[in-house]
């Protein structure tokens, strides 16, 4: 009888850390053999370099590598900050970030819409597939022909020209002035076809019931639009704004490597560029990877913030 | 048939026309680029920036200085090969990824699961990701262009959201017979959800295609192992066109460099431009399923 109640006791137990472990291993070691390869990617390409961060707090020499670097703490954040160039690379981060998201965030809402409103199909379709185009152009292409169309006999420049008191002979890119707007227009020009799409999907999605009874109710098509449209995918535009928020200082370098000059660096030289250069072209790894930190740390309490903003607002989140 | 109010019709007229309006904007550029790599080059100088509604004395001479050197087919050579090699290694790693992530009772799923979605929202940076290929010793081999990137977080988790959408009878029947983890996944899985693996197939392929940046900080010595993108990069950006324009007079070249611009951007875009069309449908199934699951 006391033998019985033990043995119960030891059965009971199923919670165990232990037993979970081995009746986990007994029946997906398969699935763990097969997922090797995938941790070892993410160990490798992602944590690896999650680990040289702390190049950011040394004096950091590539023979000796992190293990053999002295260690100089935050001299290197106090180097970045002190840079004479610090506010400006923010101030031009911030001010494409917020100029993209200002013209280039209603506008694939706004065609959405209006493709919505096509009532012939293969219109709508053709609308599609040719505005969708240009996103699968590559950046070096589209940025070498941004080059070629505001230089000096360009097409955009003669069209600027035309409109414009004081005709320029130069390239566009030349002006800082005129580098966001290039910058901005070229991108929305590249991708409003294509993030138009996640709006059409949702707006598929409205029940057709809801139309109905609008239309029973008297409401005309702009009424339509005000009162059963819109309010449909608005969970869509919160959290797609949220989401674009949260990438407010993630600009990235590629098309600025490409698009920059001396003329306009005042105005395009960003933070994601400001790394670039100082760690790849001149090696000062401390202060790149001390840069590199500050901007993930930024970005990551962006989008950390968006997230938690999101789930009360709207119950969808990230994580 | 219902007949459509005046304003109505109004709208709709003015909606086409806009929606004609916004095409031309988006094609336009591109057959600009198309009429002036078939201009004689004079012609096109002379031009100015006018617009271009055909090409100006038709000839296609920027096409032979294109490939008077064989930088642009060396690069074509180069991207295949990493497309040949790296696309089905995302693809294996991508699926096999997503199969764990879409398992239910698995003990270690949680944590891995946080960790690879950690490196969506947070990174080491440019500067310890490229000392840690560099410690890999990948630096100048195309290896550094295809494992460092192999796998596609965000694809990953369209795929796990694909193979959680699966009906579960299928596996739990194969279960029942013994199958193991291989087995539901390469036999069940994988054969059900072809259409998404396309799809993110389609995704890797154009991600290397357009890529250019590792290759520009990666592959240090010399151009012959450049992939297309940066040969176009040192053409079009960094205006290197001497080698096609050699045994040209000096004044000639830079406005035959500007006509082979134009044609190199032909050149390289034709391909997606040509199958773009036929696969569309396919990338935008891709951002739906996306969708579903931000």
């Amino acid at each position: 009888m006391v033998k019985e109640i033990v043995n119960q006791g030891v059965a009971i137990n199923k919670t165990a850390f232990s037993y979970r472990f081995k009746r986990d291993m007994k029946k997906n070691y398969s699935l763990y053999i097969l997922i090797i390869p995938v941790l070892a990617f993410y160990a490798l390409f992602m944590y690896k370099p999650m680990y040289g961060v702390l190049m950011a707090f040394q004096d950091f020499e590539i023979r000796v590598g992190i293990t053999g670097s002295d260690w100089v703490w935050f001299d290197n954040f106090k180097r970045f900050f002190a840079d004479p160039y610090f506010k400006r690379n923010i101030i031009n981060t911030v001010k494409i970030s917020v100029t993209s998201i200002v013209f280039g965030f209603p506008t694939p809402i706004i065609f959405a819409l209006l493709v919505n409103e096509i009532s012939k199909k293969w219109f709508m379709r053709t609308v599609q597939t040719i505005t969708y185009l240009p996103h699968f152009i590559s950046l070096v292409v589209i940025c070498g022909m941004i080059r070629t169309f505001v230089g000096s006999d360009g097409i955009i420049t003669s069209i600027v020209n035309f409109f414009s008191a004081n005709p320029v002979d130069e390239s566009l890119l030349n002006n800082a002035k005129a580098f966001v707007p290039i910058f901005v227009a070229s991108d929305i020009w590249q991708s409003f076809g294509w993030n138009s799409i996640i709006y059409l999907a949702a707006l598929s999605a409205v029940d057709e019931q809801l139309y109905e009874a609008a239309i029973i109710d008297g409401a005309g098509r702009i009424r339509q639009t005000i009162s059963v449209t819109i309010p449909s995918i608005l969970p869509t535009i919160t959290i797609m704004f949220i989401l674009r928020l949260g990438s407010i200082l993630s600009v990235g370098y590629e098309k600025i490597i490409l698009l920059t000059n001396a003329f306009n660096a005042e105005s395009s030289e960003i933070l994601s560029y400001y790394i670039y250069k100082k760690g790849l072209i001149s090696a000062d790894y401390g202060l790149a990877t001390a840069a590199g930190l500050f901007n993930s740390i930024i970005n990551f309490a962006f989008v950390a913030a968006a997230n938690s903003i999101s789930k009360k607002v709207s119950d969808i989140a990230l994580w | 048939m219902k007949r459509k109010s005046f304003s109505r019709l109004l709208f709709e007229i003015f909606n086409a026309i806009f929606m004609s309006v916004l095409m031309l904007i988006t094609l336009y550029p591109l057959l600009y680029v198309i009429f002036a790599s078939m201009s004689d080059a004079n012609e096109l100088l002379k031009h100015g920036g006018k617009l271009l509604y055909k090409p100006l004395e038709f000839t296609l001479a920027a096409y032979k200085l294109a490939f008077k050197d064989n930088s642009i087919v060396t690069g074509y050579k180069n991207t295949s090969i990493i497309l040949v090699i790296g696309v089905p290694i995302s693809m294996y790693l991508s699926a096999v990824g997503a199969y764990f992530l879409s398992r239910k009772d698995v003990m270690f799923k949680k944590i891995i699961t946080k960790l690879i979605m950690f490196t969506m929202f947070f990174s080491g940076g440019l500067i310890p990701f490229y000392l840690t290929v560099r410690d890999l010793k990948m630096i100048d081999s195309l290896w550094s262009l295809i494992l460092p990137t192999a796998i596609n977080t965000y694809n990953m988790i369209i795929l796990r959201t694909a193979f959680e959408g699966l009906p579960p009878g299928l596996e739990e029947s194969a279960r029942m017979d013994g199958a193991g983890h291989m087995t539901v996944l390469f036999k069940i899985i994988i054969p059900l959800s072809k259409a998404t693996l396309a799809v993110i197939a389609l995704y890797y392929g154009v991600g290397v295609w357009n890529s250019w940046f590792n290759a520009s900080i990666f592959l240090q010595r010399g151009n012959a192992k450049w992939p297309l993108q940066l040969v176009l990069r040192q053409i079009l950006i960094q205006n290197d066109t001497a080698s096609m324009t050699a045994g040209t007079d000096l004044g000639d070249m830079e406005r035959v460099a500007e006509s082979i611009k134009y044609a190199v951007i032909v050149i390289a875009t034709m391909p997606v431009l040509c199958i773009y069309p036929f696969i569309q449908k396919y990338f935008t199934k891709g951002v739906m399923i996306g969708a579903v699951k931000g």
